[in-house]
């Protein structure tokens, strides 16, 4: 990914608001070839899969025992008839300004951005993924928050309680996070406090915020917490060791020479040197989430993109797969461009070039 | 041991507080580590007046940067199983440091004393503005002052310390700065409460060389101005020899020899003082004529080489009669207040400074 800002060499000026505005507008455009590659990539997985399979696209819509007229009518509404560089260009088209499926008589309707009709439900896949992101949302956002406090929490306090039992254990159960797999956390604390103690009812994926929030508090708890735990753990350790690198920084040793307390020694000088990076990560990290948590997703049996990709992959719907990837291509994409907007805001060092 | 038995005590361990405004009595600051206690300073003693300027110096590992951060009180972990054992005396202004509480030091820290460090960039905290940084240590021992008061304070302590456009100036980031003005802001935010200590360590080490004359000018400037306590710690003889009104030599985490500026350039009595004043640049020299390094490596602090710590690298160890690799040599009074620990007999020092060393310097 090109235009990382850089460090700027001493005795450079802090960069100036055109700067800052041409820069954003670069990266913008970066945004949109980063997505019409991506898009690219996954149009051509479309075509790519169904001439290994030696399949026509079409059977994936209509099933293997349609009669052939019905498939040729369907094959003219979805436009497989046409050559592969004209579909591109409908399907890019759709992608911008919306296109209509149709044969005549039969018309479909298929606003912008528009990724193509599903094979399972036969509607188009934007609406599937809009209906579905907010419970990929709520819990990127609930596990985001969860992590983020006790992950540079118990990071901090290792940190400096370096070496005390707090801080082994803390390392301990963190060593522990990273390397279980969330489909095994996932599942022992579905069978804990689902099955065993019945503390949690069995998850529903039909409640919603909306509709009963007492039920999907319960519902989102188990899985905030199991995936919380994976990455509270990687950022309680790259927590630990930032702190602890900063701390032997000479900077704070002259806080300390300015007569301030431990509290501002820590809480403003340490913490500021040390949050830059980790929220670098964090935006990352998020950006990811927002574009599905597979595995989180399918174990606790959660309706969002994570198991939209999924369900896509063993049903073979590939218009579903190829929306999910943008989506989740576009956040990641984003993501990338906030953190280093942010980095730019935060570190006066950095110039953006 | 001892070699006069009739001389005074030189230092008054235990004896209260002193009339001078700093005394360092027998301090001692060692770490434990794997290999062995690592006696960093072992027994220095050392007194300061109000307006004077004391330079400390040393090769490096010799002591100077752990003997400046116990007057600070910056060590840390003190009192910890792995941090380190500090004991002595420290007063300053009739208040004992060693023993005073951390809150207590830390109320004198950046008040009554200040530090300047060797680099500024490294020292200055890199995400917030020189400006923020002068502000926040005046505040935090001026509470009562407005934001806008502590800025103007902020601007003239820049201006007092010769950065053009302090009003401007005092809203960049150190990165924004050179060298030699970060080393004036970092200046700038040691004075912002005006304190009696000044304590500097190799304020100039870092910076070119053009560039540390005019450093160690400001320092002398705002020492006559001020008023305060200066102590200058280098390994540098030329860096204090204008600068200081006394020298303390430091080897080996011990003090080896000090006196007033003028006695050690003109009659230094230890053999390593002659070869720190031999490697001493020199501009009215040739370089093969004026560069007489001392040979070989700084001791190991963890297993000092019994006797005088300076035997193995000591052209005279042999003139002794044994006595440097077997007794440690007491830091004795040669002229009033000209001291060094050294076996040979004042006689015999001043004969080899005057008829093998002075010549060559
Ligand atoms: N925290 C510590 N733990 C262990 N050893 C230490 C610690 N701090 C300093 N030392 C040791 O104490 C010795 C003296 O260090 P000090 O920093 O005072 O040297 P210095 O005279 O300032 O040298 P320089 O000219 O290199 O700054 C060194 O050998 C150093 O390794
Ligand atoms: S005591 Fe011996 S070894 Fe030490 S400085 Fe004097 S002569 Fe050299
Ligand atoms: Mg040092």
């Amino acid at each position: 990914m090109a235009g990382h800002p850089r460090q700027g060499a001493a005795g450079q000026p802090s960069a100036k608001p055109t700067a800052v505005l041409l820069y954003i507008f670069r990266r913008l455009l970066n945004v949109v070839v980063m997505l019409l590659v991506v898009a690219t990539i996954t149009f051509g997985i479309f075509f790519l899969v169904p001439w290994l399979q030696h399949t026509d696209p079409v059977l994936r819509y209509v099933g293997k025992n349609a009669n052939p007229v019905a498939i040729a009518g369907i094959k003219v509404k979805l436009g497989l008839d046409k050559p592969i560089y004209e579909q591109f260009w409908l399907y890019l088209k759709g992608l911008v300004a919306g296109r209509s499926y149709s044969n005549g008589p039969d018309t479909t309707w298929c606003p912008a951005p528009c990724m193509g009709i599903s094979t399972q439900t036969q509607t188009p896949v934007w609406g599937q993924l809009t209906g579905d992101f907010p419970v990929t949302a709520w819990l990127a956002a609930g596990a985001a928050t969860i992590w983020l406090v006790f992950g540079v929490g118990t990071g901090v306090l290792s940190a400096l309680r370096k070496r005390s039992v707090i801080d082994r254990a803390a390392m301990v159960t963190a060593l522990a996070g990273v390397s279980l797999p969330v489909y095994f956390t996932g599942l022992v604390a579905s069978a804990l406090f689902i099955y065993n103690l019945g503390w949690l009812p069995e998850s529903n994926p039909n409640v919603s915020l909306g509709s009963d929030p007492g039920a999907w508090l319960q519902n989102m708890l188990l899985p905030w917490i199991t995936l919380a735990f994976l990455f509270a753990a990687t950022y309680a350790r790259l927590t630990r060791a930032t702190m602890l690198d900063v701390l032997g920084e000479d900077y704070i040793r002259t806080a300390r020479a300015k007569g301030l307390g431990e509290g501002t020694v820590i809480g403003k000088h340490a913490m500021r040197a040390t949050m830059t990076p980790i929220l670098t990560v964090f935006g990352m990290d998020l950006g990811g989430l927002l574009g599905g948590a597979i595995l989180t997703e399918n174990v606790f049996n959660l309706h969002g993109l994570g198991y939209d990709a999924l369900n896509g992959i063993t049903k073979n719907d590939l218009p579903m797969i190829m929306g999910v990837t943008l989506f989740a291509a576009f956040f990641i994409v984003m993501a990338n461009l906030i953190v280093d907007l942010f980095y730019a805001v935060v570190d006066p060092r950095v110039r953006l070039a | 041991m001892t070699q006069n038995p009739s001389a005074e005590p030189l230092v008054d361990v235990g004896a209260g507080a002193p009339r001078e405004f700093l005394a360092v009595r027998d301090l001692k600051v060692h770490f434990p580590t794997d290999d062995g206690v690592v006696k960093s300073v072992d027994g220095l003693s050392f007194t300061l007046e109000r307006g004077k300027t004391l330079g400390i110096v040393g090769e490096s590992g010799s002591g100077k940067s752990v003997t400046s951060l116990s007057i600070m009180g910056l060590h840390r972990n003190v009192g910890k199983k792995l941090g380190p054992r500090i004991s002595g005396e420290i007063w300053l202004d009739g208040q004992e440091l060693v023993s005073a509480s951390k809150d207590e030091v830390r109320r004198l820290r950046g008040q009554k004393m200040a530090m300047i460090f060797q680099d500024p960039l490294t020292a200055m905290h890199p995400f917030f503005t020189v400006g923020q940084q002068i502000i926040e240590g005046y505040r935090q021992h001026h509470p009562e002052a407005k934001k806008q008061q502590a800025r103007s304070h902020a601007i003239q302590l820049l201006d007092r310390v010769g950065i053009p456009q302090p009003d401007k100036r005092v809203d960049n980031y150190p990165h924004e700065f050179s060298g030699g003005m970060r080393q004036r802001a970092m200046i700038a935010m040691a004075l912002a409460n005006d304190p009696s200590l000044l304590i500097a360590d190799e304020p100039t080490t870092a910076l070119d060389v053009t560039v540390q004359a005019q450093i160690l000018d400001l320092i002398r400037d705002l020492q006559q101005e001020f008023g305060s306590s200066v102590i200058i710690i280098t390994h540098d003889l030329g860096v204090v020899a204008e600068l200081a009104d006394d020298i303390l030599v430091m080897y080996g985490g011990k003090c080896i020899e000090k006196g007033s500026s003028a006695e050690l350039f003109t009659r230094p009595e230890h053999p390593y003082t002659w070869g720190l004043l031999g490697s001493m640049p020199r501009i009215d020299r040739d370089l093969q004529d004026r560069l007489i390094p001392v040979k070989g490596s700084p001791p190991s602090l963890i297993n000092l080489p019994s006797g005088c710590a300076f035997n193995p690298r000591c052209p005279y160890a042999d003139r002794t009669g044994g006595r440097s690799t077997a007794e440690v040599p007491e830091l004795v009074e040669v002229t009033p207040g000209h001291l060094a620990a050294c076996h040979l007999p004042a006689e015999t020092r001043q004969r080899i400074f005057a008829e093998e060393i002075a010549p060559l310097l």
